[in-house]
């Protein structure tokens, strides 16, 4: 299962130049509005016919402007959930979800109607029509129909940025279940940082039209060079941990990463469970001596391993990577602070998070690492 | 209410409007669709020309259209011979001359009425539809004709209409024969134009405006179901 793409396709005075190759798992393409990712999956689905390229999935041809092959878009097999969902109104739920079955051949059709609509919990809109549908229910029918195809690879462009934060919380576990439980490869497009950290195995970072860094979620996030392409207020590391305890009486949950131990408000998870933990830089404290008495509950020894400054040497903000047995934290401080403290590469500190700090909507469960990422994920 | 009755001669003539305007509607109507396709979607050379030549009739005086229709579909017309030789089809004072001619004069209305309900179809679904298998034709049948129902309806009725009230051309091109062209307009014209014919007249114009206010009660009700099915938002 592998995705190769090489184009280049000018619109306008923006030029979208991509050369990548991914394995199975989800890959997220990810960068700010405007960057070109939308055009980059919509020359993968065949909607946009690029000037120049190749397009290879699974071994299938797809697109080679040299040897004049273009495959329309409804023999390419590639399912798309887009944006607004585009349900068809004049249909219900039901023959909505059909809609591309019947149009698969009868090898290609994978999934069985109930499965799918146990997997997206959708047994109740059945007869409806999308009409009134809530933008999250209209979302995951989408995602049903463009599953029921029966695709070799499943492009989402920002399936969740048309809703708000709560029904983004309601279709997030959804969007897990289906990376976790069927074989098919995604591309999640998004440029939510939160969404990336939670849901990717790999990341290709575009910025600009071109890509920018490709590597395992937690590399590409970590790299201190990419945070202006980023997000930076969202900006933060990623901590793989394991469920320790569950404090009844007051409430919390123990976590045990490499770096430490980790408390925080009462999670539903199992002891034993692998959680992927996101602490975000401008929640991160440091401090040169383990402090007593102080009301954060997550103090985790580590090493400062390298520092950048936001917007060139004079601006005010410097972001700090450290080392914690292993595990990467990054915190966001002034370079007033910096200078204070006289912190430099090497140096022992420690780091401050707030229990409360840490979201659950942050935690996800282990990611399996795709098979093509694997080299990359290992290094990091 | 004796003078309420209709004459035999009557009967014919409103029968006779009856599928003459019926005739022309359902013919035009796999045209119209086409047509309108072809202006609402595609981008060709000679868009403007045919969406001109569409309108034509809309805009020219139908007696200039009737006797257009008769030099091209005379029986020494170029049309009109190519088809009595090659087809045994005779079109000239015939009641299926009344439908093309009728026909052609609905038919701007019916390519409007189409087309402005494909041009308000989100394309967004058509290429959905399209990404879930479906090649064009399939998302022409499944997706765009589906959503312009009411398009369609809207078209007919309209297109119904025009031809049942249609005159001139008809006049022009099949003449007036009872039984065979004279059509409801031409039978209330023959009225007017011999002494005592004002019951005649007032009958068939009462007929004339009961079948009108039908077709478009007929056409509210199905485009609202039509809408109600999209339960739009």
């Amino acid at each position: 299962m592998t995705l190769c793409i090489d184009i280049r396709h000018r619109l306008g005075s923006f030029e979208v130049e991509a050369k990548f190759a991914t394995g199975g798992g989800l890959v997220a393409l990810f960068g700010r509005s405007g960057s070109g990712k939308t055009s980059i999956v919509n020359i993968i689905a065949g909607l946009i016919r690029p000037d120049h390229g190749r397009v290879i999935n699974d071994d299938v041809v797809l697109l080679d402007t040299a040897r004049g092959i273009f495959v329309p878009r409804h023999r390419r097999r590639i399912g798309y959930v887009f944006q607004e969902g585009r349900l068809f109104p004049h249909l219900t739920v039901r023959q909505n979800l059909l809609y591309g079955r019947f149009f698969a051949p009868e090898h290609e059709r994978r999934e069985e109607l109930d499965r799918v609509v146990d997997l997206l919990g959708i047994g109740k809109l059945l007869d409806r029509r999308p009409g009134r549908m809530s933008g999250g229910e209209k979302q995951r029918v989408a995602i049903g129909r463009a599953l029921l195809a029966g695709p070799r690879l499943l492009l989402m462009d920002e399936p969740l940025a048309s809703l708000d934060e709560a029904l983004k919380g309601e279709i997030l576990p959804y969007i897990e279940r289906l990376r976790d439980q069927s074989r098919v490869p995604i591309v999640y497009v998004s440029h939510s940082l939160a969404e990336v950290a939670r849901l990717a195995s790999t990341v290709v970072l575009v910025a600009g039209g071109k890509v920018a860094a490709l590597g395992s979620t937690a590399e590409v996030m970590h790299r201190l060079d990419l945070f202006p392409l980023t997000d930076r207020t969202e900006a933060g590391a990623i901590v793989d941990a394991t469920v320790e305890r569950h404090d009844a009486a007051f409430g919390l949950t123990e976590l045990r990463s490499r770096a430490g131990l980790w408390r925080l408000p009462r999670l539903d998870s199992p002891i034993g469970a692998r959680l992927r933990l996101r602490v975000r830089a401008r929640d991160v404290m440091l401090a040169k001596s383990a402090p007593a008495d102080l009301s954060a509950l997550n103090i985790v020894p580590g090493v400062v391993a390298d520092m950048a400054a936001a917007g060139g040497t004079a601006g005010p903000i410097v972001e700090i990577k450290l080392d914690c047995n292993g595990d990467v934290l990054i915190a966001r401080l002034t370079r007033y602070s910096v200078e204070r403290l006289g912190l430099v590469r090497g140096q022992r500190i420690h780091a401050l998070v707030k229990s409360v700090a840490l979201d659950r909507r942050d935690l996800s469960g282990p990611i399996p690492s795709a098979p093509g990422a694997d080299a990359e994920a290992n290094e990091g | 209410m004796e003078w309420m009755t209709l004459s035999p001669e009557e009967w014919t003539a409103v029968r006779l409007s009856l599928r003459v305007a019926s005739v022309a509607t359902l013919i035009s109507l796999p045209l119209g669709i086409g047509i309108a396709l072809a202006l609402a979607r595609g981008r060709f050379w000679g868009h403007s020309l045919l969406n001109g030549l569409v309108l034509l009739p809309l805009i020219l005086p139908p007696v200039v259209t009737g006797y257009i229709l008769l030099i091209l579909f005379g029986r020494q017309g170029p049309i009109g011979a190519l088809l009595a030789r090659h087809l045994g089809i005779v079109l000239s004072f015939r009641w299926t001359g009344a439908a093309l001619a009728c026909g052609l004069m609905g038919f701007p209305l019916l390519v409007r009425a189409i087309r402005l309900s494909i041009e308000s179809v989100d394309a967004r679904l058509e290429e959905a539809a399209g990404t879930l298998g479906a090649n064009r034709a399939w998302v022409f049948a499944t997706v765009t004709l589906p959503l312009i129902v009411p398009g369609i309806l809207t078209g007919m009725i309209l297109c119904f209409a025009k031809a049942m009230g249609e005159f001139g051309a008809t006049i022009t091109f099949v003449s007036n024969i009872p039984g065979e062209t004279q059509t409801l307009p031409s039978a209330i014209y023959t009225f007017t134009q011999v002494p005592g014919g004002d019951a005649g007249a007032l009958r068939l114009t009462l007929v004339s405006v009961a079948i009108s206010m039908l077709a478009l009660f007929a056409s509210e009700l199905m485009a609202r179901s039509a809408n109600r099915r999209l339960d739009i938002e």
